[in-house]
């Protein structure tokens, strides 16, 4: 399959904003994520892997980045998060940063150009060192031919 | 551990709406196709559905349970098949390489979230860094077994 890059890539990059890693919210989400795992309770919980969508989520508005798709085509096709040292705990303050880092289309099957784009949010800790990094591919699927 | 070698299964489910709302909560994810009957079935969904970091989320959890939590490094996941309230996922993991660090053993790992019809929800890929036990001192006694 083809994969064209676009022409004029629009790759932005968004406000940092703070993070607080609470451990009531990691409790909650451990409880979502059916987890009874003891590593993610208590005043020194870690971070289950997938904990860091939710404070995407708490984001400030304004701060995030726009690819700009379509909400009615719009699909997460892959998510993926690397943690570069301990993972985050229970108290830490962490600055969260997205950026749009790749923009590329390829053929819908039936016609149209399918855009996918992919946003990467780097986690910093105090020092400025990079904590954990959650990469997220978007796909506008190929509109109605 | 070694390439080849494969957690064993666990299932989650029969899926529930709570779950689903659960989940919303957590994650700050309130896309109302994940709890709202009525709006799903006027978008031409049969019912409501599960939200994929959800399903991710249980993948997540059950990587953790046979790898330990606080030792993940990488955890990504590719969306394929919807859930639905019911679904029954099977999780799996087979183990595709493990590479020897100073400290750890890095073991990466496929996994698969499969509904109860044989097609796949969620595939995923990940590492763990498994702290090697004290090695065995060579000039020392072997361990019993």
């Amino acid at each position: 399959m083809t994969v064209a890059p676009d022409s004029h890539p629009d790759l932005g990059v968004g406000q940092p904003w703070e993070v607080v890693v609470e451990r009531g919210k990691i409790a909650e989400f451990a409880e979502a994520m059916l987890s009874e795992d003891p590593a993610y309770r208590g005043r020194d919980a870690i971070v289950p892997p997938t904990f860091l969508t939710s404070a995407a989520r708490w984001a400030p508005p304004g701060v995030r980045v726009n690819v700009g798709f379509d909400r009615k085509r719009l699909l997460h096709g892959e998510q993926e998060y690397v943690f570069h040292r301990a993972l985050p705990r229970a108290g830490d303050v962490l600055t969260a940063q997205e950026r749009v880092a790749e923009r590329y289309s390829k053929p819908g099957k039936r016609g149209g150009t399918m855009q996918f784009a992919t946003v990467v949010t780097e986690y910093r800790n105090a020092a400025g060192d990079l904590v954990a990094e959650a990469k997220a591919t978007f796909i506008e699927t190929a509109g109605k031919q | 551990m070694k390439p080849g070698d494969q957690a064993p299964s666990r299932e989650f489910g029969p899926l529930t709406r709570q779950m689903f709302v659960r989940y919303s909560g957590a994650s700050g994810d309130l896309n109302p196709m994940h709890y709202d009957d009525e709006l799903a079935r006027s978008a031409g969904y049969p019912s409501v559905f599960a939200q994929g970091m959800f399903s991710a989320a249980l993948l997540a959890g059950f990587a953790n349970d046979w790898l330990g939590a606080a030792n993940v490094r990488r955890f990504g996941v590719r969306f394929r098949e919807q859930v639905w309230p019911g679904d029954v996922l099977t999780c799996s993991g087979t183990v595709v390489a493990v590479s020897a660090e100073a400290e750890a053993d890095l073991v990466s790992v496929e996994l698969t979230a499969a509904r109860q019809t044989g097609g796949v929800a969620v595939v995923g890929t990940a590492e763990f860094a498994l702290p090697r036990n004290a090695a065995p001192d060579a000039a020392g006694p072997a361990e019993p077994q």
